[in-house]
């Protein structure tokens, strides 16, 4: 499973990537989308709900399951990646490119102490 | 195949249809409601409809024709003779209207005691004080208990909050639990598939209604701490209920109200012989406790001093009405026919042969899966197809390779909490022979997945369709014609 070096991760399988001036961008895992299988279905959350880390952020539709996708870090979401609703299958094929879910404002780098690093998180997946 | 529209040759009869003899009504319906034009119906013959759906109907796969182990679903075979009950003229003729009309209930006696009866024998089965047989399905009779168990608290001035449902719950258990206004705390299972009793006690407290408990749970284990989480719940004034969806694994050997649950549903479509996944009808009968009697929906049958029947519409602490008329009588009927059948002995054998034939699976199948919960399993067992998936086949190619050699597919990628999961609940009715086709089978899939896993991902072959593309009927849904 592809796991960049760069991001930070969490327990529920979520990436977020710090971009400076309080934004970051999230999506979910590689591993997440394998484990998913085709994605049909993403209910984007509404530009400028605000989240707590680890609240319930969106949900996230496959051929299995309909699946919570948590806030990594709290915000107010400011921007949305419209192009899922027409090509969900965006999250399958780059799931830390194209497949990104939304971008958070307002972020406190701060709360990186409660995320996992690439290695920690690479760790996670080779326990389960 | 021809859809039968497209087999319709203008002016082509089944049937010739005499002259109608009194004046048509048309002169009486107003103009701006009549047709424009002729309905387009079908112009075929009589035969053309029997072949086409004589044909359509083959391309069904069904219990009456095939294994089908579809897990969770108890997909097992019904007796013909409850659909001959269920058809009797005296009961499929009868108008739910009547035991309501003046007098009218002396003339649906039969009907009434058979609900009646029918009531007294699934408390018993249940080891509950009372039944309600109006809850038209699984959903809606855990939707009555969760009402029940609301109606309680509101009774007593309890401020309840929430309910825990473990992750091997069903599905509708935190659906049911949030739409009769309770939030959700799901409670982790540990390692051996049962609730952690330590996660429990933690998220315990004064504001919990209750826990949904699915017995046996999704992984086809049975709950190995039911009686402390009762004793547990009970403490803090929250009730016990039990989703006893999966009743075929213990029906006759275990009791959810000796357990220590307060309600139960039971689906009678799947444990008491009315077929299954038709998508309906179905029965949700609720069991409780006696401490609920007076929440149960109304009405009620009762049983008068004299020995007659009848309905009963006092209970002013009643939820009201769940369902219209007393549920789906037929549904009900049948599970009468089929509880007056067996009988106590014959209930027995159903749920020991139920786990038995489960477990002879389990352990055959052992050594070319892996199981991930080994041990005694109930009515149903799950594996996983992550060796397999090593060689790039996964749970969904084993289905549809199956649908190839003539069995249904089991249940896949649920219960969620297993990899690659398949479920299989082969249930009591399939013999030692058909058992023994189902593993081979699996076994040469295992095989093929090691050499040829390109023909694992071509499957089915065999079937009116291929390999459907299930992403696209997800993403692209045409919902009109």
């Amino acid at each position: 499973m592809h796991v960049p070096e760069e991001l930070w991760y969490t327990k529920e399988h979520e990436w977020v990537r710090f971009e400076g001036g309080g934004r970051a961008r999230m999506g979910i895992t590689d591993h997440a989308q394998h484990e998913l299988g085709d994605i049909t279905y993403v209910d984007l959350p509404g530009v400028g709900k605000q989240v707590t880390q680890g609240a319930e952020l969106m949900v996230i539709e496959s051929v299995k399951a309909a699946s919570d996708v948590y806030a990594p870090v709290s915000g107010t979401v400011g921007e949305v990646n419209t192009a899922l609703a027409d090509a969900p299958e965006l999250i399958n094929k780059d799931p830390y490119g194209g497949g990104w879910l939304c971008v958070l404002s307002g972020v406190d780098e701060g709360e990186k102490a409660r995320l996992l690093s690439a290695a920690e998180y690479r760790a996670l997946l080779e326990r389960q | 195949m021809k859809l039968i529209y497209e087999q319709s040759r203008p002016g082509r009869r089944g049937v010739r249809v005499p002259e109608c003899s009194v004046p048509r009504a048309k002169a009486r319906i107003p103009a701006r409601l009549r047709r424009k034009e002729p309905a387009a119906l079908p112009e075929v013959s009589e035969l053309d409809v029997i072949r086409h759906y004589t044909n359509l109907s083959r391309l069904n796969f069904s219990v009456d024709t095939n294994y089908y182990p579809l897990g969770s679903c108890t997909m097992k075979y019904n007796p013909k003779v409850c659909e001959k009950v269920a058809r009797l003229d005296g009961f499929a003729k009868l108008h739910p209207l009547l035991p309501q009309l003046r007098n009218g209930g002396m003339l649906t006696q039969g009907a009434l005691k058979v609900l009646y009866e029918l009531e007294r024998m699934l408390a018993e089965v249940t080891g509950m004080a009372e039944m309600t047989l109006q809850p038209m399905a699984g959903a809606n009779g855990e939707l009555t208990g969760a009402m029940i168990i609301a109606a309680y608290h509101a009774a007593r001035g309890n401020d309840k909050k929430r309910f825990l449902i473990p992750d091997s719950a069903h599905g509708t258990n935190p659906a049911t639990a949030a739409i009769a206004g309770y939030g959700v705390t799901p409670i982790p299972s540990d390692g051996e598939g049962c609730m952690d009793l330590k996660a429990l006690e933690k998220e315990l407290s004064d504001d919990v209604a209750g826990v949904m408990l699915t017995a046996p749970n999704t992984l086809g284990l049975f709950e190995k701490h039911v009686q402390t989480i009762c004793r547990l719940v009970h403490e803090v004034d929250g009730l016990m209920y039990c989703d006893g969806a999966n009743m075929n694994a213990f029906v006759g050997r275990v009791r959810p109200g000796d357990l220590g649950f307060d309600v139960v549903h039971l689906n009678l479509h799947k444990t008491f012989a009315t077929p299954h996944g038709g998508g309906g009808p179905g029965a949700g009968a609720v069991g409780v406790v006696e401490k609920l009697r007076p929440f149960l929906p109304i009405s009620r049958v009762i049983k008068r001093d004299d020995g007659t029947y009848a309905l009963d519409y006092e209970a002013p602490q009643s939820i009201g009405y769940i369902a219209p008329f007393y549920g789906n009588f037929g549904v009900l009927l049948r599970a009468y026919a089929y509880l007056r059948m067996l009988g106590a002995e014959g209930l027995r054998e159903v749920s020991t042969h139920a786990v038995l034939n489960a477990n002879y699976v389990r352990v055959k199948l052992r050594e070319k899966y892996e199981t991930p919960y080994d041990r005694m399993c109930m009515h149903e067992c799950v594996i996983s197809a992550r060796r397999q998936e090593r060689h790039g086949v996964r749970a969904l190619d084993i289905a549809k390779a199956l649908l190839d050699r003539g069995f249904h597919a089991p249940t896949v990628y649920f219960p969620l909490i297993v990899h690659e999961a398949l479920m299989i609940e082969p249930t009591e009715t399939e013999s030692k022979e058909t058992l023994d086709a189902f593993i081979a089978a699996m076994e040469e899939i295992a095989e093929l997945a090691e050499t040829e896993p390109a023909r694992l991902h071509a499957a089915p072959v065999t079937t009116p369709v291929g390999r459907l593309d299930e992403a696209a009927a997800a993403r692209e849904m045409i919902l009109t014609a």
